[in-house]
């Protein structure tokens, strides 16, 4: 066994130290430096600059711009942004229907629309869920009915679309056969042009303060058959498709790793009876705590991608990432609150002399990391998933 | 013993709810997060007709002289509410702070008008980097005349922007003291700080501020004591608000497990969403028994076992009361996340009581520095 780096490795990590250092305009930095909450406009704008670095689709195929990185380079590149705080990219295209494209799209389908979300021109949404069908996605209610024109025509309402106010195209579940033996075989997986009329998108606050989702309402939308990925009434297959991708990211280490500094950071300049919180040895305790999760979840992660990087399939370690590491980052944004104490009910308020630029963000933040164990299946489902199929549990 | 609430207890608990549900629901405390004050004057004023803004304050200055119980049972009711008006700031931990250090004179002139509802009251306590130390050490009062002269700084005052009067902590010759500074004062500056509840709390800035004798509470070095009690009387009122806060979030969340359906079934039938409830509901069962104590035994003068009493309560709130707001909004799902469902209030308005007067770790420090924490023990002989 062996837990270091390859040497060409840990050249790479700093190539991507040095871009970042060199790279990030002051507007990002200014934000990154207290994770702050980037705008749309900024986020575009780091998507761009990676783009024309040739990084912002690392894991793609060459031919179609990824990076010809191998799974540890795209691991160590995607911790070192997230460690850099730099914003987080809109995942819907790059890694969503961007890589569901590579595996079942035609020529005209790949085409037509990798190169905008490579280049960023065209932003994606996922329109999975359903007031009616979260959960239980396979519920869903929105049809599309073949009008005989060549046309699908699309009704029903998506919610908690992440940002599709600000979306060019969403990809969506759509029920094309009503009549169909189980519920899973009458979707389709569907692309839709925002600016089609009859789509309608009314963005909603979250609790962290955040537009960051809205509901997302399709009236008689006429939609290109042609705009069906994969096979009609084929579109569950897609969906379970997406869930092996990139397992590696979903952990978010390097995320947690850079929240449990800022709390280190925090405590270092927060004081009680005049010592520093980090250099009394209840919170040093405290902190120790999470850094052992953190470890764990970083070694955990390691097993992972060196199977991916031995080209085997996902096992069983990987299964666990998104529930230890979505658990992870609330327990450390919790624990930021409770170094802050009587700070900790500041809500966006600037920083003065007894509030420093680090707590601004902690509130907000913790509100809204409240959504990491619900979003991209709730961290219920994900057990229920591991108990089925690691664990062999007989199911009812 | 004696675990039932009195006629009139009763009685109140029903006002309280009839208040909440008509004057005053959660969309009114979602309408107020956009109010510059954050809170109504006449539904101030209503609270004092209503006879609940003296609970708890003797009678010869115009409050009711009953017990801090009186006000559990009044706060669990408007948590549930989420009711804004600055109850605990104003009718607890500044009215108590006068009632424990000032004389009869001055309880009267300050606390009668605000018992009626006329008038509005704030503790300003906290000073940078001090957390929840109690001694004054930023703030500085000088002999000058008569009077005094007050200069310093403090945080996180609340209803500090709105308050007709401030009680002010402060660094006399003679050891800590507290004073009264009317609003109107020179040289008191007021800078509003938004609060994670969306409420205005503030920070306020003492700039050769002048005050005569007769706004000093007690003699000169007086203050500590008056605090501890007060804060102890606003952590015990604290966390009975958490039941009510909490008991609301949970109420919420049984009923959308008694309604929302996924694959075909209640959620309420997934046993593990089952157990989370119950979790939940230990907790919950557990807040209330913390909240009795602390209110029976927020006001005894026996110290060790007021602070025992409140500082386990208060801890409880922090572990127990986030849990069953954290739970509350994972078992909502998505719809938990928004801005627009209720859920999230009262994850917030938790968060914030969680550190009120005192955060889990401070509590715990002080229950275990207390005498009976140790009793029982024999100690080995050292060496
Ligand atoms: C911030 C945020 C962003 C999102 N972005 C998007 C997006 O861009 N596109 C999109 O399509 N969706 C998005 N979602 C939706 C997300 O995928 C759903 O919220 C999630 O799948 C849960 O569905 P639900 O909200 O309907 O909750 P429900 O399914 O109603 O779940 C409610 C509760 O019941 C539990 N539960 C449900 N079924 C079971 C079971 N069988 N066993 C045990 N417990 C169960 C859940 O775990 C949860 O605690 C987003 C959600 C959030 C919070």
């Amino acid at each position: 066994m062996d837990l270091r780096f390859r040497p060409e490795h840990l050249a790479f990590r700093e190539r991507v130290r040095e871009f970042v250092a060199t790279e990030m305009p002051p507007d990002l930095r200014a934000v990154a430096e207290v994770d702050g909450h980037f705008e749309h406009e900024q986020v575009m704008r780091w998507h761009r600059i990676l783009y024309r670095k040739g990084w912002v689709a690392p894991h793609w195929p060459v031919e179609w711009g990824g990076a010809g990185l191998d799974p540890t380079e795209r691991f160590i590149l995607n911790e070192e942004l997230e460690l850099a705080g730099a914003p987080h990219l809109s995942p819907f295209g790059l890694y969503m229907v961007g890589p569901l494209l590579l595996q079942f799209g035609t020529d005209a389908q790949k085409r037509r629309f990798l190169p905008k979300i490579l280049s960023g021109e065209e932003v994606w949404c996922q329109g999975y869920s359903e007031p009616g069908a979260g959960s239980d996605l396979a519920s869903l209610r929105t049809t599309a009915v073949d009008d005989g024109t060549g046309h699908l025509i699309v009704n029903g309402q998506k919610t908690w679309t992440t940002y599709a106010q600000h979306a060019d195209w969403m990809f969506c579940l759509v029920r094309t056969d009503p009549t169909a033996s189980k519920p899973q075989a009458g979707i389709s997986f569907l692309l839709v042009d925002m600016r089609s009329p009859g789509v309608t998108v009314r963005p909603m606050l979250t609790i962290g303060h955040t537009p960051a989702f809205c509901d997302t309402f399709l009236e008689n939308v006429r939609v290109p058959k042609e705009n069906v990925v994969g096979p009609l009434h084929g579109g569950w297959t897609l969906a379970k498709a997406l869930l092996g991708h990139e397992r590696t990211l979903i952990a978010a280490v390097g995320l947690s790793r850079r929240a449990l500094l800022r709390v280190k950071r925090i405590a270092a300049r927060t004081l009680d009876n005049g010592r520093p919180l980090l250099d009394d040895p209840r919170w040093r305790e405290r902190i120790a705590r999470l850094e052992v999760r953190l470890r764990a979840l970083q070694v955990q992660n390691w097993r992972a991608l060196w199977a991916q990087q031995q080209g085997r399939a996902p096992g069983p370690e990987s299964s666990v990432l998104k529930i230890r590491g979505s658990e992870l980052s609330q327990q450390i944004l919790e624990l930021a609150m409770d170094v802050m104490g009587p700070n900790a009910r500041n809500w966006f308020e600037p920083p003065t002399d007894w509030l420093h630029p680090l707590e601004q963000w902690v509130g907000p933040s913790h509100c809204y990391a409240r959504a990491t164990t619900i979003y991209g299946g709730t961290n219920e489902i994900q057990r229920n998933v591991i108990a089925k199929l690691v664990l062999g549990l007989p199911v009812r | 013993m004696d675990f039932d609430l009195t006629e009139e207890q009763r009685l109140l608990a029903d006002a309280a709810r009839r208040f909440v549900r008509h004057d005053s629901p959660v969309a009114r405390a979602r309408r107020m997060r956009e109010d510059a004050r954050g809170w109504e004057p006449d539904v101030w004023r209503k609270m004092g007709e209503l006879g609940w803004l003296g609970l708890s304050l003797p009678e010869r200055a115009g409050g009711a002289g009953g017990s801090m119980v009186d006000v559990m049972v009044l706060l669990e009711a408007l948590g549930a509410g989420l009711v804004p008006e600055p109850y605990i700031a104003s009718a607890v931990l500044a009215a108590q702070a006068i009632r424990h250090a000032g004389d009869a004179d001055q309880q009267s002139r300050w606390l009668a008008p605000m018992i009626e509802g006329r008038t509005s009251l704030a503790l300003a306590w906290m000073e940078p980097a001090r957390r929840y130390a109690l001694r004054p050490e930023g703030t500085v009062a000088r002999r000058e005349g008569n009077g005094y002269r007050l200069d310093g700084r403090k945080i996180w005052v609340d209803n500090g922007h709105a308050a007709d009067a401030l009680v002010v902590s402060a660094l006399a010759p003679d050891g800590p003291t507290l004073f009264v500074v009317p609003r109107s004062a020179q040289g008191l500056a007021v800078t509003r700080r938004r609060t994670i509840e969306e409420q205005p709390s503030a920070e306020v800035r003492l700039d050769a501020v002048r005050v005569g004798a007769e706004d000093r509470l007690g003699p000169e070095g007086s203050a500590l004591p008056a605090l501890e009690r007060a804060l102890d009387c606003a952590a015990a009122a604290a966390v009975a608000e958490g039941l009510g806060v909490a008991g609301a979030a949970f109420a919420l969340t049984l009923a959308h497990l008694q309604t929302r359906e996924q694959f075909g079934v209640k959620i309420g039938t997934f046993q593990v969403l089952q157990h989370r409830a119950v979790d939940m509901f230990v907790e919950l069962e557990m807040l209330r028994s913390m909240a009795i104590l602390a209110a029976v035994e927020c006001e005894n003068e026996h110290d060790d076992t007021r602070r025992g009493a409140v500082s386990a309560a208060k801890a409880q709130l922090s572990a127990g009361g986030r849990l069953v707001v954290q739970q509350a909004i994972q078992l909502h799902g998505g719809i938990g996340i928004t801005d627009e469902h209720d859920v999230g209030l009262f994850f917030k308005r938790m968060t914030a009581l969680a550190v009120l007067y005192g955060d889990e770790t401070h509590h715990l420090e002080r229950l275990a520095a207390q005498p009976s924490f140790l009793e029982g023990v024999d100690r080995p002989a050292p060496g």
